[in-house]
This record gives structure tokens, sequence and C-alpha cells, in this order.
């Protein structure tokens, strides 16, 4: 009897769980569907780079059809999952009008899934209302978390003249850890290729007490902060953003003032998640650290940044996840015991820190052994480079 | 003293098994919704926190209270100064 398989969300982390799934199981064994609201493919670590003018925004490095990278017997259903009963194994699904080959449903919108294993890989969403005074005043803040964001930031970085920028986290968690300072350190240097710099005074605000939450990483790249002349602030807690005076300010009691703010917004889990009572009260999915199964219920897993995992939340992580959550559900399927590399996760991350001047860092680590990050160099930053363009051929469909 | 490990709270947060920087996010954002003069406890097995969260509530100024050792986890308890 075939069993029926229903992913939410078309990042890397549901993508390739559905890829691997289809290449495991016999249509026989199992339908596989795909649900995500887009139809685009968006590799976020190309965000970085597009208000340095690197990457073109609508080239092919940062977006792509969802349905060219699925495996052509993944059902892909392109809808907002509006509902999720557990209770019932069901979920209410908006569909996107007009771009689902849609047959039988008489053209009706609203549809119902139903599902013996789900997987939730619903990802993250900015939540810019959780810290005061950026709801409503978008445009005189930048964020590259999306890319308007990233093409707004563009234009403000080539029209800044001189001044003081200051980039500021806004809560934690939130997607790619090394991003915010890869960020500084890319900043700084265009600054000096624009002979901006000597004009230009850099601030880095971070919540935790030190600028990295991993304590071997703040101890390498804090020197080169400091190398560069970018001031940074510990335990900053962000907690309202005045856009007319132009001045950030902390729980601790601090201010800053800015001419150009540069936030990463507070994060939470997906809406449904919230709505659905299924996520803690950021909206993150209780689970197992190492099955990956949603706390308290049974054929439910989570990946991805959708999940309260004590990693980061990454497109690394994500990835690892996936290939645990389909060798378990082929192993569930098929009432086999899952064995081997992939029976459990371990915590894995693999992910790569720019430090600007064509020079990046690695950092591996997982739960038990945290990452020991080599001297940043060419070689790591060539590495980073090459798996931007690799990626699209390569890891979405599970290839590696 | 076994006296103390019994300060009664407002609000306990549980961040047994979380990692670093779970607890003192946790503690932070718990003592954001409290109220002024509210008193908080976090529960936390990560070594970090014992560093971390009395230098976060000093820096904060607001008031510790202690940290109370528990078998495999630590107590901090602290109270919203402003």
């Amino acid at each position: 009897m075939s069993r029926r398989i229903v992913i939410v969300g078309g990042g890397v982390g549901g993508t390739i769980t559905a890829n691997l799934l289809a290449r495991h199981l016999a249509p026989n064994e199992a339908e596989i569907t795909l649900i995500e609201s887009t139809g685009s493919h968006v590799y976020m670590p190309g965000w970085l780079y597009l208000p340095f003018n690197h990457v073109n925004a609508s080239g092919e490095q940062i977006v792509r059809r969802e349905r060219d990278l699925l495996a052509r017997h993944v059902h892909h259903v392109i809808g907002e999952v509006d509902g999720i009963d557990v209770a019932s194994h069901e979920l209410h699904v908006h569909l996107s009008a007009g771009r689902n080959e849609i047959v039988g449903t008489g053209g009706a919108l609203e549809a119902i899934y139903t599902y013996d294993y789900l997987v939730l890989a619903t990802g993250a969403r900015l939540v810019s209302s959780d810290l005061e005074g950026l709801d409503g005043t978008e445009g005189k803040w930048h964020h590259f978390y999306g890319t308007q964001g990233a093409l707004q930031l563009r234009h403000a970085l080539h029209e800044f003249a001189g001044g003081r920028i200051v980039i500021a986290v806004g809560g934690i968690p939130y997607r790619c850890p090394p991003a915010p300072l890869e960020f500084t350190f890319l900043l700084d240097e265009w600054l000096r290729k624009h002979n901006l710099r000597s004009k230009t005074q850099i601030e880095y605000l971070f919540p935790l007490p030190r600028v990295f939450p991993i304590e071997s990483v703040a101890e390498v790249v804090t020197p080169l902060l400091e190398e560069r002349g970018i001031d940074y602030s510990v335990f900053f807690n962000a907690e309202q953003v005045d856009t007319e005076r132009q001045i950030i300010s902390s729980l601790e009691g601090e201010e800053r003032p800015y001419d150009l703010l540069v936030v990463i917004p507070p994060h939470r889990g997906a809406k449904v998640i919230e709505d659905s009572g299924l996520g803690d009260e950021q909206g993150w999915l209780p689970t197992d650290r190492q099955t990956l199964e949603v706390k308290g219920l049974e054929g439910v897993y989570a990946l991805g940044d959708a999940t309260d995992l004590p990693v980061s939340k990454s497109g690394s992580a994500a990835h690892f996840e996936a290939k645990v959550v389909a060798h378990r559900l082929v192993a569930q399927i098929r009432g086999e015991q899952p064995h081997g590399q992939h029976a459990s996760y371990d915590g894995e991350v693999m992910c790569f820190l720019e430090t600007g001047n064509s020079q990046a860092t690695q950092l591996v680590f997982n739960y038990e052994h945290p990452p020991r990050p080599p001297r940043p160099s060419q070689y790591y930053h060539m590495e980073k480079q090459l798996f931007n363009r690799a990626y699209w051929y390569l890891v979405p469909q599970g290839l590696v | 003293m076994p006296e103390q490990t019994e300060i009664a709270v407002d609000k306990e947060i549980d961040a047994r098994g979380s990692f670093c920087p779970g607890p003192l996010m946790e503690l932070i954002r718990g003592m954001k919704a409290l109220p002024v003069g509210g008193t908080l406890a976090v529960l936390s097995s990560d070594p970090g926190s014992a560093k971390d969260i009395p230098a976060w509530i000093q820096k904060a100024r607001h008031e510790f209270l202690g940290a109370f050792p528990q078998d495999g986890y630590t107590r901090f308890v602290a109270r919203k100064a402003h």
C-alpha cells in the first residue's frame, strides 16, 4: 500500500528530503508531495553579496524554479498551508491560482491534503514588529535577509557618502550566524575600495557577551574587527529603533546613533506553525535532537530553520538533517531499523565565514565538538565561491 | 543552603539540555516580559551560564538573587529592577 508522504517547504531541507525519498522509495511504496508557497527556490547565501553588487539580482545565482530541482515523480504543489491538523493527518492548503496543474478540484482553490507521514521544513520568517520601531518604517532601516531588502540596501550604499554605519543583530536565533559578521567585513572592504572608509565609522552590535555565539569562532574574528578599526559592542540586546532621531537603544540601557542602520530583524517560526499550536513561544517546533521527530507526534518530522534545535539555522544543518529524515522515513515505511551514517543526526554543520579581502574560514562542528576555525585564507573563500555556483547542480537534488 | 534554593519566583524557565546561548537568551526574553519587581528563575545545565547569566544581569542593572547548584544543573534567580 503506497504511503502518502507530504513535505511542507521548498527550501534546501524540504527539497533534498523530497529528492532522496523519491530516489529510494518505489511508487508503490510511497507517493511524495512537496507543498511550498512561491514556486521558487532561493539560494539565501547569495543575498550577502547583493548589496555589494557582486551578483546580478535577476540572475540564476540566487533563484530558480522549484519544479526544475525536484525529481520528476515528486508531486509539486504551489500553495500556502494555512492549517495543520495532526489529529486527522490533514493539511489545509490555499492553492496558488493558475500555477498548479489541478485536476479534478473543479477549480476550487482550497484543498485538503492527507498524509501518512509529514515533514515540516517550513523555515523561519522575519518579524520586524518584534523590535519596536521597525514596523512601518521600512526604507529608514535596512537588511539583507531578502532579495528586496538587499537591493534597497545596495541602493542606500551607492548613495552613502560617509558617516556612521551600525550593524545590529536584532534577536537570537537568526538565520546563518556568520552572515552579519560577513556583511560587516565585506562592507569594510567595499568602503575601502570606494575611498569611503576613512569617512565612515562602523559599529557591530550583538546580544551575547561576545561577537559570535561560539567562543572559538569569536576568538578568531574579534581580532579581525579590531585590526580593521571596526567598533563592536556586546551584550547589546536591541530594544528600540528611533528612525526619526536615528538612534538604536538596548535593554541594557545603551544607545547608539547611526546614519545608516543594517538590522538582522527578529526571527520566528512560520505563521502556520504558530497558529497550529505545534510550535513553542517563538514558533519553533520541539524536535528530537537525534531522530528529528517532532516531540509528541507520530510520523511527523521537522528539519531546517523550523526546529528548536540548538544548531545554527543554516542550509548546512538542513542539508545534513534532510539525509537523516529521509533515511529514517524510508526505514519506518519498510519496517526496518535505521542504521549507518544517517540513522541519526549528530548536530553536524559545515559552513564558511567570509572575512573580506577574498579570504574566509570554515566552521565544522557537531553537538559534541565545537569548531576549531582555521586561519582565514583564500582557499576557503574560493571553496565558498565554488559552492555558491555548484549548489544548483548538486545540493537540492540530494547528490552530495 | 537548602532554604535558599526554594526562593519562590513569578516565572521559572527550564532551559536544561539547551545549549549556549539558549539559557542566556531564555533569561533575556523572560526578563523582557516580566513586570518591574517580578522574579524569574532559569534552570540551566550549560556550563557557560555560570559566567554569562550573572554578567548579563549585572550589565542590564537587574538584581541577581543567586545561582543555586542542583543535581546536574543550576537554578539562576533574578529580579527585574526597572
